[in-house]
């Protein structure tokens, strides 16, 4: 096992035996992460192995049944009253998702408002951040993402890769602590997904701490600090990106990256 | 690329399909159409010039404007306040939230409007001729307090506001309301879960999430409904004599001419106003829709289609 190489101070999200059930559906099943400031994991495995339930419930978009999630040593979802848990009211739980962002697979950008008002929306409504202030911002992270010929287009008038680019531009102008990425690659052709990884490549140079759902495996191996892979809901082994995806030590890994780099030679 | 040779098919130059049946249909249309024009001209009980004089008449343009149109106003502002009220309460976790909401628009829609109206100005009024608006059950607890103040803060007479422009809109309101629910709720069904999921995700609150992300994007579902109900709707205020209420259109108009006894040009004279408020309604109904549909291109989505056709299914049945 190799150290990771960034474990400075506490960790930046703390989550701790966390499960969950849709009905009778035990999708988590005991998940224990923890993720340093700075650093980019990238979750692993197949298909309704639990990855997005996980990262949803990082930013309580899901509620956990059991074990406990922090992020900067907060509790998410709940107030700890005495060892007793109380059930935090919506807009105490919209006020802790303001420094998490996330980037979903459908983009999910506001096709009524053009890609400037996208990225202004939040920052001026839900923080109350002077709109000069936020309009310099959102222009500078157009240019960031490559964008910054299109702030008046609608998305509907983008590529699907222009349109994940705004949407990380749209989370990256709340000025988040932490990224929360599912697949967003996924849903792009496969010429675009180049442009969207390299955004990302340099949001972690930049030293954005992130989490990320992904099946890009030269990404994983080369950005990140920690790979995680899921099946059944539990972690199955993590480690390394060299150890987990170079020499994985467990059989449903080892069948796993078999697929995936199948698939990504025949594609 | 070849070249054209005498052998390859050329130009197509068929005969057109014949179709008897449409010549047979426009020849009937147009002898239907002469004998109304001849009607119109020779018939001296028609009497356009009077009907054109109603139309001017103060009390007929004073109903059209504060009977007519007040009325459509004020009773589609509070149906479509109430409504989009109504639809977020319907789907609300809430079981009693949806619960109070689903009886209302049961009842609302099984009432007819003429017979609503009337309950609104007589009925209420006979059973209850005061309201007084304070503390609830405030009269019965000073009384077995022997308190001198019965907690009221505030009384009001309903016979004040019966047979008046209020208490059409009142009722219109209401029962709009209940078609506006339906249509509400379609509309924020049509909008895809990952647009709140997003708006969450940057940490907006639910209420926020509605107003600022869901509802304007059901507005494109939404609109073209609301114009049709706000086209109904004028022409339902002609129903306000049912509760008494006569500063209206229809009433001003076939009276003016049932005084004269000029029958037909008071219907003339209100039919061609709400031809033409209809008509203006329609033309900004068009400019509305652009309007919502901006950012979407040509609005032929699937999902609006489809909850257009459970729109039209329960506006239905009006
Ligand atoms: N909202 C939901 N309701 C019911 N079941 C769900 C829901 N979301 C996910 N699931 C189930 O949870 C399991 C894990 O799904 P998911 O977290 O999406 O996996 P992954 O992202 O790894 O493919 C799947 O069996 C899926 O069917
Ligand atoms: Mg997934």
């Amino acid at each position: 096992m190799s150290t990771p190489t960034l474990r400075t101070g506490e960790p930046l999200v703390h989550a701790v035996n966390v499960s969950k059930s849709f009905h009778d559906n035990h999708v988590l099943r005991g998940i224990d992460l923890d993720v340093y400031p700075g650093q980019v994991v990238v979750l692993l495995g197949p298909s309704g192995s639990g990855k997005t339930t996980f990262i949803r419930c990082i930013n309580q978009l899901e509620t956990i049944d059991g074990g406990r999630i922090f992020v900067d040593g907060e509790l998410m979802g709940y107030a700890d009253k005495g060892g007793v848990l109380h059930r935090l009211k919506d807009k105490e739980i919209a006020a802790q998702r303001r420094d998490i962002g996330m980037v979903f697979q459908r983009f999910n950008l506001f096709p009524h408002k053009t890609v400037l008002e996208n990225v202004m929306e939040a920052p001026i409504k839900v923080k109350g951040e002077n709109r000069k202030v936020v309009e310099e911002r959102a222009i500078a992270l157009l240019g960031r993402v490559g964008l910054a010929d299109k702030p008046a287009a609608y998305p509907g008038q983008l590529s699907g890769g222009q349109q994940q680019r705004v949407a990380i531009a749209r989370a990256l102008a709340m000025q988040p602590k932490l990224m929360l990425f599912d697949e967003p690659t996924s849903a792009l052709d496969p010429e675009l997904v180049g442009e969207v990884l390299a955004v990302m490549r340099e949001l972690a140079a930049s030293g954005m701490t992130m989490i990320v759902v992904t099946h890009e495996m030269g990404f994983a191996k080369e950005v990140s600090d920690h790979v995680v892979f899921m099946d059944g809901g539990v972690v199955v082994e993590e480690g390394h990106p060299n150890d987990v995806i170079g020499n994985p030590q467990h059989e449903r890994t080892k069948l796993f990256l078999r697929r995936v780099l199948a698939e990504d030679e025949s594609g | 690329m070849t070249t054209q040779t005498m052998d390859r098919p050329g130009e197509i130059n068929a005969r057109p399909v014949r179709h008897p049946g449409r010549w047979v249909a426009v020849a009937i249309i147009a002898i239907v159409a002469a004998m109304m024009i001849s009607s119109l001209v020779t018939n001296p009980k028609w009497d356009f010039g009077y009907a054109f004089q109603i139309m001017q008449q103060s009390s007929v343009i004073n109903g059209l404007w504060m009977g007519t149109i007040l009325g459509t106003v004020g009773s589609m502002i509070l149906g479509v306040v109430l409504g989009v009220i109504l639809a977020v309460m319907r789907l609300s976790d809430n079981f009693v939230l949806r619960g109070v909401a689903f009886v209302y628009t049961w009842f609302f829609r099984a009432m007819p409007r003429y017979v609503l109206l009337a309950i609104m100005a007589s009925g209420v009024g006979y059973l209850y001729n005061k309201f007084d608006i304070g503390v609830p059950f405030g009269q019965q607890i000073a009384k077995s307090l022997g308190l001198s103040s019965d907690l009221t803060f505030f009384q009001f007479n309903w016979n004040d506001y019966s047979s008046t422009v209020w208490i059409g809109i009142l009722g219109l309101g209401l029962s709009e309301a209940a078609y506006m629910a339906e249509i509400a709720r379609a509309g924020i069904l049509s909008v895809d879960k990952g647009q709140a999921e997003a708006a969450q995700a940057l940490g907006m609150s639910p209420g926020m999430t509605m107003t600022r992300i869901v509802l304007p994007q059901a507005m494109r579902v939404i609109v073209p409904p609301t114009g049709n109900e706000t086209i109904a709707m004028v022409k339902d205020t002609s129903l306000f004599i049912a509760a008494n209420v006569i500063t209206e259109l229809y009433y001003q108009s076939t009276l003016f001419g049932s005084k004269a006894f000029k029958i037909m040009p008071g219907f003339v004279a209100a039919t061609l106003w709400y031809l033409i408020v209809c008509s203006i309604l329609m033309v900004g109904q068009s400019y509305l829709e652009k309007y919502y549909g901006r950012g979407f291109g040509a609005p032929t989505g699937k999902k609006r289609k489809k909850a257009e056709q459970k729109i039209i299914a329960a506006g239905a049945d009006h």
